[in-house]
C-alpha cells in the first residue's frame, strides 16, 4: 500500500514508522523545517518539507500515483478538512482519515463529508465514561461508515430480559454480540441466559437505544 | 441588509467599513480583540472576537439572519472551510472568499465557492502591464 502522511508531529510520525514497519510505502509531509530536519534523520526520502494543504506539495508526494490513502493528522483541524476535501474530491483516493483536534469541530467534518475521523478527546471520554460510567449505556465504538456504533450495557436486576435467553427478548433493532460475566466473556447466542450483573455488548444503529434500554434495564 | 465580515484585517476591515457606510448593518469577527481599533473610532457596528471555524462565534454574530458573509482572514484554509459553513450550513445567500493560493482558489471556484484571489489578479495584471509596455514601444 502508497499512503500520505500529513503532519509530523507525535501522531504523524508514529503512524508513520508503523505503517513502514509493516511494510508498506509512503511519504510523510512536515511544513516545519525544524523538524522536518529531525524527521529526516529517521525516515530520509521518506519525509518531504512541504504545506499539504498545497496541490504542488500533495502532488509532490505523490498523490496521484494514486495513494491508496491520505492520512490527515496535523495540528490544525482547518487543514486536515482541506487535506481531506482536496484527496477525496480533486485526487478521487479512496480512503482519507483525518484527525480532529478540537471535537466541536466534528460537526465541519462531517458537512465537509470527511467520513473517517478520529479525535484523540472524543476516545478519551469514550475510555472514562467506560472505566467510570457515568450512564447505564455506554457507546464504545461509532462505525461511522456503516452507521452503526458498539454500545454496552449491564443488565440491571429486575430488568425485563434478567433471566431470559437471548432468543426470546423481542430485540428488534439491535443484535446481541458477547456477554461478560464473572470476568469471562461468550459471544451471545439465541441460546444464552442473561443474568442481572452481566456487561453485555450490543450492536444497533445510532439512536435506535429504546429496545436495549428498556429490556435490559429497569425503567 | 446584514452582513458578516470574517477576518478584520486590511482587506476585512475596509469592507466592513464600506458596507457599513453603504447602510449594511455589518458585524465583524476577529481572533484578537486588537483588530476593533482597524473598524475606526466611530464604529457602530457589531464586533465579536472568536475564531471563524467555531460556530458558536458565528452564531454570536449573527450568522444565522445574514444576508452575506465575507470571509477574509489570513489563513487560506480557515477561510475554505468558514465559507463553506456560511454556504452549507447556514444558508447564507451570497458568500464572498478571500483566497490567496491560486491552486486553491481554482480548485473551490469550480466547487461553487464565490472566490476572490488577489494573488492572480496581481500576476496577471503585473504580465497584461508588461505586455501593453512592449506593444507601445
Amino acid at each position: 500500500m502508497f499512503a500520505i502522511v500529513a503532519g509530523g508531529g507525535k501522531v504523524g510520525a508514529n503512524v508513520a514508522r508503523t505503517l513502514l514497519r509493516r511494510g508498506h510505502e509512503l511519504t510523510l509531509v512536515e511544513q516545519r523545517p525544524d523538524r522536518y530536519e529531525r524527521l529526516e534523520h529517521e525516515f530520509e526520502h521518506q519525509v518531504q518539507l512541504g504545506d499539504a494543504t498545497e496541490m504542488f506539495v500533495l502532488e509532490r508526494a505523490g498523490i496521484a500515483r494514486p495513494a491508496e490513502i491520505v492520512i490527515a493528522v496535523t495540528g490544525d483541524d482547518e487543514d486536515n478538512l482541506v487535506i481531506g476535501q482536496l484527496s477525496r474530491e480533486r485526487y478521487r483516493v479512496e480512503r482519507v482519515i483525518a484527525r480532529v483536534n478540537d471535537p466541536r469541530n466534528q460537526k465541519v467534518f462531517d458537512l465537509l463529508e470527511i467520513p473517517q475521523t478520529v479525535s484523540a478527546t472524543q476516545m478519551v471520554l469514550g475510555l472514562i465514561e467506560h472505566e467510570v460510567p457515568a450512564h447505564e449505556l455506554i457507546h464504545l465504538l461509532e462505525l461511522k461508515k456503516e452507521n452503526l456504533e458498539i454500545v454496552e450495557v449491564e443488565v440491571e436486576s429486575g430488568a425485563p430480559a434478567a433471566g431470559k435467553r437471548v432468543d426470546e427478548l423481542a430485540l428488534e433493532n439491535a443484535r446481541l454480540i458477547s456477554v461478560l460475566r464473572d470476568g469471562k466473556a461468550e459471544i451471545a447466542v439465541g441460546s444464552t441466559t442473561l443474568q442481572a450483573g452481566d456487561q453485555v455488548l450490543a450492536i444497533l444503529e445510532p439512536g435506535q437505544e429504546d429496545d436495549l434500554r428498556r429490556l435490559l434495564l429497569k425503567r | 441588509m446584514r452582513a458578516i465580515v470574517v477576518g478584520c484585517g486590511r482587506v476585512g476591515s475596509t469592507v466592513a467599513r464600506t458596507l457599513a457606510e453603504e447602510g449594511w448593518d455589518v458585524t465583524a469577527v476577529d481572533e484578537s480583540e486588537s483588530a476593533l481599533a482597524r473598524l475606526g473610532e466611530r464604529w457602530r457596528g457589531g464586533f465579536v472576537i472568536g475564531h471563524g471555524m467555531d460556530l458558536e462565534t458565528l452564531r454570536q454574530a449573527g450568522i444565522e439572519n445574514a444576508d452575506a458573509v465575507v470571509v477574509a482572514t489570513d489563513g487560506d484554509n480557515t477561510n475554505i472551510v468558514v465559507a463553506q459553513v456560511a454556504q452549507k450550513m447556514f444558508d447564507v445567500d451570497t458568500v464572498v472568499v478571500r483566497l490567496l493560493d491560486p491552486a486553491r482558489a481554482d480548485f473551490y471556484e469550480g466547487r461553487g465557492l464565490d472566490v476572490v484571489c488577489p494573488t492572480k489578479t496581481a500576476y496577471e495584471t503585473l504580465t497584461e502591464r508588461v505586455r501593453a509596455a512592449r506593444v507601445r514601444s
